[in-house]
C-alpha cells in the first residue's frame, strides 16, 4: 500500500524524522493560509499524487509569497500529471503540500527495503541524491553503499559507521547521519514497510540533515496490526475497479484490452493474460477470484469485469483445485441472469467437480462457448472479441 | 524414488480443527493415508476427523514419530506456527497459509538456516508424490505416477502442468510448489539438484512468474549442474511494471524481475523455455522421446 507525501511527513514528525514544516491544501485559500502561517519567504507547492518524478512534469514549484503560493495552487489542483511513472493517463492532483523552502547544501540518497535473498532489511545511501538512483548505480557505482541488516540482530553502529565512511562524510554530518538512520529504521520495522525511500535526503546550509521528499510502501499483507497506516489509503489515486474488487475480497487489476478474464490463482491469471496476448488479442485484466471464492464472490468479480465497457468478450479459466467448479458455474450463471450477459463468454473449466460445473453450465440455457483447453480457450475468446 | 515425500512420510496439520485445515487434511488422508494427528492449542486429548488432537507441537511429534507438518494456520499466527514446528525439529514443514507478513519471515528464515528442517511455502499449494503422499491442496485425482519432476511458485498453473504430462502418459514423480511471497523456506536450487539425483525423475517442469531473481539464479545453477532436459514457463509476460500480480512476491520493481530477461537466462542455460503455458509438457516431451 502507497501513501502521499504529506502522510509520510506526518509519519516522520511522529517518529522524530526531521522534515520540513508543510502543511496539506486542497484549494489556493488553503495554500495561501499555509503559507503564511509558515511564515516563510520560499516556500514550494508539491502535488500530491501516488508517483515519483512530480518535478519534471510540472508538479512541483518554488513560489516567493502567499499571493503566488495561492495562483501555483489553483492552476496545479486538477491538473492532469504525467510522469514516468503514472503512465500515459497520468494523475489527477487533488490537494497540494505547502512545503516551507530548504537552503539546501548537498543532496543525499537514503532508502531501506526488505532484501529477498537475504532476509535481512537493506539501507542504501548515496551522495548522489536529487537523481534517478537506477542511473547512478549505472553511473556512478562507487558513490553507493549498502548495508544489510538482520532484523534479529538490529541496526549497529558498524553499520552506520560503513554507511558514512563509504561516503567520505565529514564527522558533524555522519553524526547527524547516524542519528537519522537510527530513528528511520526503528520506523521501517515499526510499520512493516516494503520499501521507504528518500530522495533527496538533504543537508541545509546549517548543516542539519531533512528528508526533503518521502516515498513510503507497506507491506499489505501486515496492515492488519496497523489500522492508522490502513486509514491512509487513498481510494482515489486507485482504479476504481480495483478498490470496488478489493472490497469483495477478489484480486484485480486493470489493464488496456478488450478482453476480461476471471480466472483462480495468480500464477494462472497471469498466464492467462499471457496466452491471450499470444493468441492476439488484448486481457483487459487480472483476476484472481482465489481458492476460498464464493458464488457471491464470483457474482461480483463478473459483474466488475462486464462493467467495463471495454470489454468484448470473457474467458473464464478455472482450474479448480479448492476452488470448486459447481460454485464458479453457479456464480456466472447467477450473474449472467442477474445482469445479462451481452458479450460472449468462453468458459474452460478443470479440476474438482468438473463434470458437475461443465453440466450445469450446459443446462443455463445461456449463451456459453466451452474451451476443452487454455489453447481452445484462448483462440475462442480471441475470435470471439474481434467479431464483437 | 521421488523426493522429499512417500509413503514412509507422517504428517501432523497444525490448524486441524480450523474449517481449510480440517477439510485439506480430510482430501489428502482419503489419497493416501499419511496423516497421523494434528495440533490446535487447547483441543488437545480431542479426535477430530478420526486423528488425534494435540496441543502442541512437540507432544505430537513425540506420541506420533510425525515427521511432516502442514501449516494451515491463519496469517497474523502462522509465523509462529513455523517456528514452533521447527523448535520440535519437524524435519519437512510446509505452510499452506497465504498473507504471512514480510517482516515475520525473516526470523523464520533465520531459525532455519541453525536447524534440520525444512520449510516449503509459505503461501504454497504444498507438495504431492502421486500414489504415495499429498501434503497440499492440490486436486489429487489429476496426478499420475511417472518421471516428470514439477516445481513451481505456483498452484493453480502447476496442476496445468500436472495435467498435461497426465494426458502425455509421462506423468509425475514429486511436485512442488515453492510458493509466491517474497521471502521463502525453499527454493528452485535446492528442489532442481533433487530432481537431478532421483534416479526415477527424467525430466523436469519449471514454472516461475515475474517478481525477484530466483529464476536467474536457478538458470546459472542449470547450467552447470543439470544434465536431465528442463522446460521451463515464466508467467507474466504481459504484467505492468510495479503492481503486484496476486502473490506477495510477484512484482516488477526497478525495470528488475521481468518474465524477459528470467526467460533470456533460463534459455541461455539449456532450458526450453516455451511461450504459452500451454506447452510445457509437450516440449518436454520432445527433448524425453
Amino acid at each position: 500500500m502507497n501513501i502521499h507525501e504529506y502522510q509520510a511527513k506526518s509519519l516522520f514528525a511522529l517518529n522524530g524524522v526531521p522534515a520540513p514544516e508543510g502543511y496539506l491544501a486542497h484549494n489556493a485559500t488553503e495554500a495561501e493560509f499555509a503559507m503564511r502561517r509558515l511564515g516563510v519567504k520560499v516556500a514550494v507547492v508539491k502535488a500530491q499524487v501516488h508517483a515519483g518524478g512530480r518535478g519534471k512534469a510540472g508538479g512541483v514549484k518554488l513560489v516567493k509569497s502567499p499571493e503566488e503560493c495561492a495562483a501555483v495552487t489553483e492552476k496545479m489542483i486538477g491538473m492532469r500529471l504525467v510522469t514516468p511513472q503514472t503512465g500515459a493517463e497520468g494523475k489527477i492532483v487533488h490537494k497540494v503540500y505547502i512545503e516551507a523552502g530548504s537552503e539546501i547544501d548537498k543532496e543525499y540518497y537514503l532508502s531501506m527495503l526488505v532484501d529477498r535473498e537475504s532476509a535481512c532489511v537493506a539501507i542504501m545511501f548515496s551522495t548522489e541524491g536529487g537523481m534517478d538512483i537506477e542511473e547512478v548505480a549505472e553511473k556512478h557505482p562507487e558513490k553507493i553503499v549498502s548495508v544489510l541488516v538482520d532484523p534479529t540482530v538490529g541496526l549497529k553502529p558498524f553499520h552506520l559507521r560503513t554507511l558514512s565512511f563509504a561516503m567520505k562524510l565529514s564527522p558533524e554530518v555522519s553524526k547527524e547521519l547516524h542519528s537519522f538512520v537510527e530513528k528511520l529504521y526503528k520506523m521501517f520495522v515499526k510499520y512493516d514497510y516494503s520499501m521507504l525511500e528518500i530522495n533527496p535526503l538533504i543537508v541545509t546550509k546549517q548543516g542539519k540533515l531533512l528528508a526533503l521528499d518521502g516515498k513510503m510502501n507497506f507491506d499489505d499483507n501486515a496492515l492488519y496490526r496497523h489500522k492508522d497506516i490502513e486509514a491512509m489509503r487513498d481510494f482515489a489515486e486507485e482504479d476504481p475497479r480495483e478498490v470496488a474488487a478489493s472490497k469483495y475480497g477478489l484480486n484485480y487489476i486493470g489493464l488496456d484490452g478488450n478482453i476480461g478474464c476471471l480466472v483462480n490463482g495468480a500464477g494462472l491469471a497471469m498466464a492467462t493474460m499471457d496466452i491471450i496476448k499470444l493468441a492476439g488479442g488484448s486481457p483487459a485484466n487480472f483476476l484472481d477470484v482465489g481458492g476460498g471464492a464464493t458464488k457471491e464472490m464470483v457474482t461480483n468479480a463478473f459483474k466488475i469485469l462486464l462493467s467495463d465497457s471495454k470489454v468484448k468478450a470473457l474467458f473464464v479459466n478455472i482450474f479448480g483445485g479448492i476452488m470448486r467448479c459447481d460454485v464458479i458455474a453457479d456464480g456466472v450463471i447467477a450473474a449472467a441472469r442477474e445482469i445479462g450477459v451481452k458479450v460472449p463468454v468462453v468458459v474452460r473449466l478443470e479440476g474438482t467437480n468438473v463434470e458437475i460445473g461443465r453440466k450445469m453450465l450446459m443446462e443455463s440455457g445461456l449463451q456459453l462457448l466451452a474451451a476443452t483447453d487454455m489453447n481452445d480457450g484462448a483462440r475462442k475468446v480471441v475470435e470471439a472479441a474481434r467479431k464483437g | 524414488m521421488a523426493i522429499l515425500v512417500d509413503k514412509h512420510t507422517r504428517v501432523i496439520t497444525q490448524g486441524i480443527t480450523g474449517k481449510s485445515g480440517e477439510f485439506h487434511t480430510r482430501l489428502s488422508h482419503e489419497y493416501a493415508p499419511r496423516f497421523v494427528g494434528g495440533v490446535t492449542p487447547g483441543k488437545g486429548g480431542s479426535q477430530h476427523i478420526g486423528l488425534p488432537v494435540f496441543d502442541t507441537v512437540a507432544e505430537a511429534r513425540a506420541k506420533t514419530g510425525a515427521n511432516a507438518s502442514m501449516i494451515f494456520v491463519p496469517p497474523p499466527f502462522a509465523a509462529d506456527a513455523i517456528l514452533e514446528a521447527i523448535a520440535a525439529e519437524i524435519e519437512l514443514i510446509i505452510a499452506i497459509t497465504e498473507g504471512i507478513p514480510v517482516m515475520d519471515m525473516v526470523p523464520v528464515r533465520k531459525a532455519l538456516d541453525r536447524s534440520k528442517s525444512r520449510l516449503i511455502g509459505p503461501n504454497c499449494p504444498g507438495i504431492i508424490t502421486p500414489g504415495e503422499c499429498k501434503i497440499g491442496i492440490m486436486p489429487g485425482y489429476i496426478h499420475q505416477r511417472g518421471i516428470v519432476g514439477i516445481v513451481s511458485k505456483s498452484g493453480t498453473l502447476t496442476y496445468e502442468a500436472v495435467h498435461q504430462t497426465t494426458t502425455l502418459g509421462l506423468g509425475q514423480t514429486t511436485c512442488i510448489g515453492i510458493g509466491g511471497d517474497p521471502i521463502n523456506g525453499t527454493n528452485f536450487i535446492e528442489i532442481l539438484q533433487m530432481f537431478e539425483e532421483d534416479p526415477e525423475t527424467k525430466g523436469i517442469i519449471m514454472i516461475g512468474e515475474i517478481g525477484g531473481d530466483l529464476e536467474i539464479k536457478a538458470a546459472k545453477f542449470i547450467k552447470e549442474n543439470i544434465k536431465k532436459p528442463v522446460a521451463g514457463f515464466i508467467a507474466g509476460q504481459t504484467a505492468p511494471a510495479g503492481k503486484r500480480m496476486g502473490h506477495a512476491g510477484a512484482i516488477i520493481s526497478g525495470g528488475h524481475g521481468t518474465a524477459a530477461e528470467k526467460m533470456e537466462a533460463l534459455r541461455e542455460a539449456g532450458v526450453s523455455v516455451v511461450d504459452s503455458p500451454a506447452d510445457m509438457a509437450a516440449v518436454l516431451a520432445k527433448r524425453l522421446k
